[in-house]
């Protein structure tokens, strides 16, 4: 911990390894490598214990130290620690031993992981002044940054493609952000944000504070790793739309290893991502052996949250999956419709399109002998389903009308059960 | 008329600030970057790699068009023409 009571000295950029001090920056002057978070994991092994984190409250601030906030968090203390839940019939049905689902359709406030990155970004933007924040999304982080800025008192923009789902933007409305639709794709509202984010002076969360930001996400990783008792997993499965998500899961595994809350030697957990065939830069990148993607210029699929067609962590995400064995699938929207009505018909959960798009890949990587049939799965399911209600409306049968009579609710009643 | 070019945050020390610069005759991408070189020093290494090529992490678009869409760095340039160097961002 230095003077100011921080786990944390700086930024370093990922590709050369220059030192930046902790500012709202986020790429590296010489070379627009990703600047990343610089911890001090000695100082942190000796101020965390499973004992310690135990007695803390189930949020994801448990893990402060492994989060880059200089003091308390002031915006989203309640974040996180969503349900694992241990998954039987799914199981069954996917046709692996042991699924498990990091529920984060129910996150706080607004339904999905990405609760978490905003938490970290809007306590980190307070730390350094902004008095207003922004983000450029494509619904679920408009949703979140709009929701806890209010709470905070800060003053927002979001900045979405026009063609979101209802629910999306309604749900940024609600809390009275500043919506700005765009037309065009999502890489297109990114490229706009980059400009105007240093030209007004605001934090951005996914541009200028990107560093802070994103280790939100580890914060997933850590939790199932408790919640299995401190067991790793044999394999994860994350949907991946800048791949952002994916490479922060694998280096909270590897946290958890240098700072001495699991003692195994490293982290052996098979990573494997998940797209959908719309737009899987990453996926299709990964299959053809290649390092680097191939942009895609026109997504199409029903997964408006998973369609980046410039994966900026698609580089860094294909090595993740690489170096832990793991593998990548896409599957196509009618595969994405029926893996959200799998999960829903088997375990109660009803996912956005994202989920579809993990469980779906999740039984092809099932399929094709990546995840073991003994083995053990987490799939991370992100957002919940009420807010692309769009994807499954008209797919999932309707409700049967009748009046107020028993003779009629009786003829239902044959229909299902036949004649008593 | 001169290609306008938009310069990213982390290239405006080596600009004097400028966040728009205008330049004269550049045929196509590979062209320009070297007059940008000229104009100023030391921009060239920034923006592509040993191989000569773009570095991985930026984007660059001609008139909202990414250029990896059209011929990369052979991409030609035409008077009027609106280049933007952009850092890749993270999803949302």
């Amino acid at each position: 911990m230095d003077k100011k009571g921080r786990f944390f000295s700086g930024l370093v950029c990922r590709e050369c390894g220059r030192k930046y001090p902790p500012a709202a920056i986020h790429v590296c002057e010489y070379d627009f490598g990703p600047l990343e978070v610089a911890y001090d994991y000695e100082k942190i092994a000796k101020a965390v214990s499973r004992e310690k984190l135990a007695a803390r409250p189930e949020t994801m601030w448990r893990f402060r130290e492994l989060l880059p906030v200089a003091g308390d968090p002031t915006v989203g203390e309640q974040v996180g620690y969503t349900p694992l839940v241990k998954c039987d019939r799914l199981a069954r049905a996917l046709g692996a031993k042991t699924v498990y689902v990091k529920n984060d359709t129910v996150n706080y406030p607004t339904l999905s992981f990405k609760d978490r990155v905003v938490s970290v970004a809007l306590s980190r933007a307070r730390e350094m002044g902004f008095h207003v924040v922004a983000c450029a999304s494509t619904g679920n982080l408009a949703n979140s940054v709009a929701a806890n800025a209010a709470a905070a008192g800060l003053k927002s923009y979001v900045l979405i493609p026009a063609d979101l789902e209802a629910g999306k933007v309604l749900g940024s409305l609600i809390f009275g952000t500043n919506v700005v639709a765009i037309t065009g794709a999502y890489d297109q509202v990114n490229r706009l944000c980059s400009e105007i984010a240093n030209k007004y002076g605001w934090g951005f969360v996914n541009v200028n504070l990107r560093p802070y930001y994103a280790e939100g996400s580890k914060s997933m990783g850590f939790e199932m790793v408790e919640q299995l008792g401190w067991r790793f997993p044999d394999n994860v499965v994350v949907p991946m739309a800048s791949g952002s998500l994916l490479t922060k899961i694998h280096k909270s595994f590897n946290e958890l290893v240098k700072v001495g809350l699991m003692k195994e030697p490293r982290a052996l957990v098979k990573i494997h991502g998940a797209q959908a065939s719309g737009c899987s830069p990453i996926s299709t990148a990964f299959k053809e052996g290649k390092d680097f993607y191939k942009p895609v210029q026109h997504p199409r699929t029903i997964a408006k949250s998973l369609a980046i067609g410039t994966p900026a962590d698609g580089y860094y995400a294909i090595q993740a999956v690489k170096q832990t064995d793991g593998g990548c699938e896409d599957v196509s929207d009618e595969e994405i419709v029926e893996g959200i009505r799998l999960l829903a018909s088997t375990e109660g959960i009803f996912s956005e399109t994202a989920g579809g798009v993990t469980v779906a890949c999740a039984k092809k990587l099932v399929q094709t002998g990546k995840i073991g049939k003994h083995e053990s799965v987490v799939l991370c399911i992100t957002g919940h389903g009420l807010k692309t209600q769009e994807a499954v409306t008209g797919k999932c049968g309707q409700p049967r009308i009748i009046s107020p009579k028993l003779s009629e609710f009786e003829k239902i009643y044959e229909e299902d059960f036949g004649k008593s | 008329m001169p290609v306008k070019v938009r310069i990213p945050t982390p290239l405006r020390k080596l600009t004097k600030e400028k966040d728009i610069v205008e330049l004269n005759g550049a045929s196509d991408i590979g062209d320009l970057i070297e007059s940008l070189e000229k104009n100023y020093p030391g921009i060239k290494e920034r923006l592509v790699d040993e191989k000569g090529e773009v570095r991985r992490f930026i984007n660059v678009f001609i008139n909202d068009e990414d250029i990896r869409f059209l011929e990369n760095k052979k991409t030609s340039l035409k008077d009027g023409d609106e280049v933007s160097i952009v850092p890749a961002i993270a999803g949302g």
